[in-house]
């Protein structure tokens, strides 16, 4: 059975239809990037797992359970965590707090405690007491990915984790990635650099207007077959 | 001399009744970014409730007031949850006026069940006992008791934001309630808890207002203006920079009552005017806003 | 694009509709029969009509402020006390004509909220509303240090400016009738002229370009600064003008009641919560919903106002209801379903199929949809 499963997942913005039924799969334990060009519905599906859009109760499922529709608050307690685009980190905490506040759900301890994110992520505890955002770009990223970890998700969702970042700091950030998996985490990447999702996924779905154009394992995929899916004709 | 000193005195341990006033109004703006018109209201409410407590049970005020404090908390929580939950949101008109239609209909509520009478919150003497100081000049027992009342809801507020995991939640709906959500935090159902300790520290306000001078259904919002004056004069954002607010305002007020009784009110509000002309932002801004 | 011919625009904008239309014919009737109405109604009438036209009056320019433009002021009582004890000042200080007095105490309202603007446009949004209360708070406070005009316990204007004020007494030879009914009808006239003048005033400004402007702020105040629109200044032109309103609006019904004092005068339930009542029941941010919600307000003020306490936890229940189930009001919520617009504001956009080349048309369009 599949971690999470969505069929048909459609998603709109007001008047505005964003996504024209999805079919997506990921299995436990496995990483999957998402790729697309900008607008073509990437964010927008992460938003639709973890509850911020509405969507039919039976177009998404995570562990058998359908949770289309469900608040994102419990979606968050069956173990979908949300890295989200742009970092969003809470500006009136501190870097501790802002990692803490990811416990928020958490009722008995798991893996992902205070010190093993400052294991992962070493620079952080030198920082911890820091306003968040006082923070560079690329350690602003690993407190998102910490303060999601800290949720002890059983899937963790990555939405441009690479966006305006050195390259030297995009390698940091992927370095820790098999460390996340270590933990039993599945990962669903958004990314738009390519190159960078092909390494580090197990299969990739590749996203143009709303709709899947193309996925599969990343050595089975031709330049050409990504560079059509990506940008159309 | 001696008058000066003990007019600034009276005002200052006033303040710390505004203090008190204003402490659960900031409290909720700083959550929610809501302005409730009937918190004033909502304290006149909550005297009512301890002497309506002390009268059924036959129980001194301080035991009813203890009593009262989880029924407030009740109250606050079904009120948010039940009412004002539906109402905010981006647009500030619908919030506004809907807590203004609660403080016309608390106010005449509290006139048609308890009359337009003067009451008051009596126990055996603390409200009329004084300490002696210097120069023959008295210091009442009540206003010093109310002053460390403000100083202790203020580190008691101040511990519960910056010290728990509730604090925490607090500040991150804050700051940006859809973040909050992924992290699993229902920020409806935190708005209810603030608001519950909103309604908390105004029975704390209320029965000191009650046991300081009379009170009647129609003093609320007196009481609002009191609390929000010494806010903006505070500087939003800062517990302690409403403390300053408030006794800025009391020190004012006790000045202007000396040179007419008339004057009292009017000078407070003129302080409150000059602040606004001069530092806009409040005496004591936060940082980062 | 090359077919377009400069000489003759093709398309015109227009805020007319056919239902504004026939509404505008009914509207000249209507202030017709309605200024005719002393001459066959009775003293009740003319009491009552007063009431809802100055209560009118106050609820367009409430509206004009909080509708139109986002200034949610809780202190309106401010100008209209202002406005009132103004009137006295004038009529019993300087002798002036009551008439001549309602606009010059509206004028020095106006001259007042100026300077006033400066302090509560500090504050933003909820606490600009709680600002505007402590300013009402400072003028009531300070009227009822002068003790002139009756101090704390108020005062009442003498006899030259109500039973022999000028206009009375030329209706008086006009009629033949007594002073105190004269003066019922006089009252009647000026307030009649004024919420004539409050819906014309409120209307044109929206009509104008700078209707337009408070469109803009009001649906986005950053954006509408990047095209030019100053949004403060549209603001305290809007504040200003609904002091000059508030002002004149009291003056007018401190001099038909004829005694004033600080607490009535700079009544919060009185000048806001009614108007508010009026406006939110009406219909928020259009010009019909004051007149609907103004009639509804009195029907139940008529039948419920003497259960006193009771009537007003009703009213503040009542408003509560239609802003959470009905928030556009009734008139808001009439005109939706069957888009009635009897006071057009909103421009559209129409092309001229006789006039110009007919080529040219479909061009115009395209221009128009790129837009």
């Amino acid at each position: 059975m599949a971690l999470l499963e969505t069929r048909g997942l459609t998603a709109r913005y007001g008047d505005f239809k964003a996504l024209f039924g999805v079919d997506f799969t990921i299995e436990a334990g496995e990483t999957v990037a998402i790729i697309g060009a900008n607008g073509a519905g990437k964010s927008t599906f992460l938003r639709a797992i973890c509850g911020l859009l509405a969507s039919a109760p039976e177009s998404i499922r995570f562990d058998g359970e359908a949770i289309g529709g469900v608040s994102p608050a419990r979606i968050v307690r069956r173990g979908i965590a949300m890295a989200p685009e742009g970092r969003k980190l809470f500006p009136s905490l501190s870097v501790e707090e802002n990692l803490s506040v990811g416990a928020w759900s958490q009722k008995t301890p798991g893996y992902w405690t205070l010190r093993s994110v400052y294991e992962l992520f070493p620079m952080l505890w030198e920082r911890r007491l820091s306003p968040a955002t006082a923070l560079s770009g690329g350690q602003q990223q690993m407190v998102t990915i910490g303060r999601a970890l800290m949720s002890n998700p059983r899937l963790l969702l990555c939405d441009e984790i690479s966006l305006g970042l050195a390259p030297i700091v995009i390698r940091d950030i992927y370095a820790a990635l098999p460390r996340i998996k270590q933990g039993g985490v599945s990962l669903v990447i958004v990314e738009q650099d390519i190159a960078q999702a092909m390494a580090v996924a197990d299969r990739v779905y590749c996203f143009q207007e709303g709709r899947v154009t193309l996925s599969g394992a990343p050595a089975a995929l031709s330049r050409d077959a990504i560079h059509e899916a990506y940008f159309g004709h | 001399m001696t008058a000066i000193f003990d007019t600034i005195l009276q005002g200052v341990l006033l303040g710390g009744l505004y203090a008190l006033f204003a402490a659960g109004l900031a409290l909720i703006f700083g959550v929610m970014r809501l302005v409730n018109l009937a918190h004033g209201d909502l304290i006149v409410l909550a005297a009512y409730l301890i002497l309506l407590i002390a009268n059924a049970l036959h129980l001194g005020i301080i035991l009813s007031f203890l009593i009262a404090l989880p029924l407030m908390f009740a109250a606050g929580y079904v009120l948010q949850a039940g009412l004002l939950n539906r109402v905010i949101g981006n647009d500030i008109l619908v919030p506004l006026l809907t807590t203004f239609g609660l403080s016309i209909i608390l106010q005449n509520a509290m006139l048609t069940g308890f009359s337009a009478d003067s009451r008051r919150l009596t126990t055996d003497g603390i409200e009329t006992a004084s300490l002696p100081l210097f120069n023959g000049m008295a210091i009442g027992i009540m206003p010093l008791l109310t002053f460390a009342a403000a100083v202790g809801v203020i580190v008691a507020l101040n511990q519960l934001f910056y010290r728990t995991a509730l604090g925490r939640a607090f500040r991150a709906v804050s700051d940006d309630p859809v973040t909050a959500r992924l992290m699993g935090i229902d920020d409806k159902q935190l708005f209810a808890i603030a608001m519950g300790v909103a309604l908390t520290v105004c029975t704390i306000a209320a029965l000191f207002l009650g046991l300081r001078a009379n009170f009647d259904p129609t003093i609320g919002p007196g009481r609002l203006i009191f609390a929000f004056e010494a806010v903006i004069i505070g500087g939003l954002g800062s517990l302690w920079g409403t403390l300053a607010g408030g006794v800025i305002l009391g020190v004012a007020q006790t000045i202007g009552a000396s040179i007419n009784p008339e004057w009292q009110l009017l000078a407070g509000h003129l302080a409150f005017l000059v602040v606004l002309a001069v530092a806009p932002r409040g005496l004591f801004p936060r940082a980062v806003d | 694009m090359a077919m377009t011919n400069a000489a003759a625009p093709r398309f015109a904008i227009r805020t007319r509709t056919p239902v504004s239309t026939i509404a505008a014919v009914c509207c000249v009737v209507l202030v017709v029969v309605l200024a005719a109405l002393p001459f066959f109604a009775g003293r009740s009438v003319m009491q009552n009509m007063f009431f809802i036209l100055t209560m009118l009056s106050l609820a367009q320019f409430w509206n004009l402020l909080a509708g139109y433009s986002g200034l949610i002021s809780v202190g309106q009582q401010a100008f209209v006390g202002l406005g009132a004890y103004l009137l006295f000042a004038w009529t019993i200080l300087g002798g002036v004509d009551p008439v001549l007095a309602i606009v010059l105490s509206g004028a020095i309202a106006a001259l007042v909220a100026l300077p006033t603007s400066f302090l509560v446009f500090r504050l933003k949004g909820a606490y600009f509303a709680v600002g505007t209360w402590v300013v009402a708070e400072v003028f009531r406070l300070i009227l009822a240090q002068v003790k002139i005009l009756g101090g704390g316990t108020g005062t009442a204007l003498p006899k030259e400016a109500t039973n022999d004020a000028a206009f009375v007494q030329w209706i008086v030879q006009m009629t033949g009738e007594r002073a105190a009914v004269a003066r019922d009808k006089a009252d009647y006239w000026l307030a009649l002229i004024l919420a004539i003048g409050a819906i014309g005033l409120v209307y044109g400004l929206l009509r104008s370009r700078r209707g337009l402007a408070l469109a803009a702020i009001r649906d986005n105040e950053a954006a509408s600064g990047s095209v030019g629109v100053d949004a403060t200044r549209m603001k305290r032109l809007v504040y200003v003008v609904s002091a000059f309103g508030a002002g004149m609006t009291g003056a007018l019904i401190y001099l038909a009641k004829a005694r004033i004092s600080p607490d009535a005068a700079f009544s919060l339930i009185d000048w806001t919560a009614f108007v508010f009542f009026i406006v939110i029941i009406g219909g928020i941010a259009t010009i019909e919903g004051p007149i609907v919600g103004v009639l509804i307000f009195w029907l139940i003020q008529n039948e419920l106002s003497s259960f006193g306490s009771v009537y007003l936890m009703l009213l503040g229940a009542l408003a509560i209801i239609v802003m959470l189930f009905f928030p556009k009001g009734v008139w808001g919520t009439l005109a939706e379903r069957f888009d009635l617009h009897l006071f057009p504001i909103r421009r559209s956009l129409e092309f001229a199929s006789a006039a110009g080349d007919p080529k040219s048309s479909p061009a115009v369009e395209e221009e128009i949809s790129h837009d």
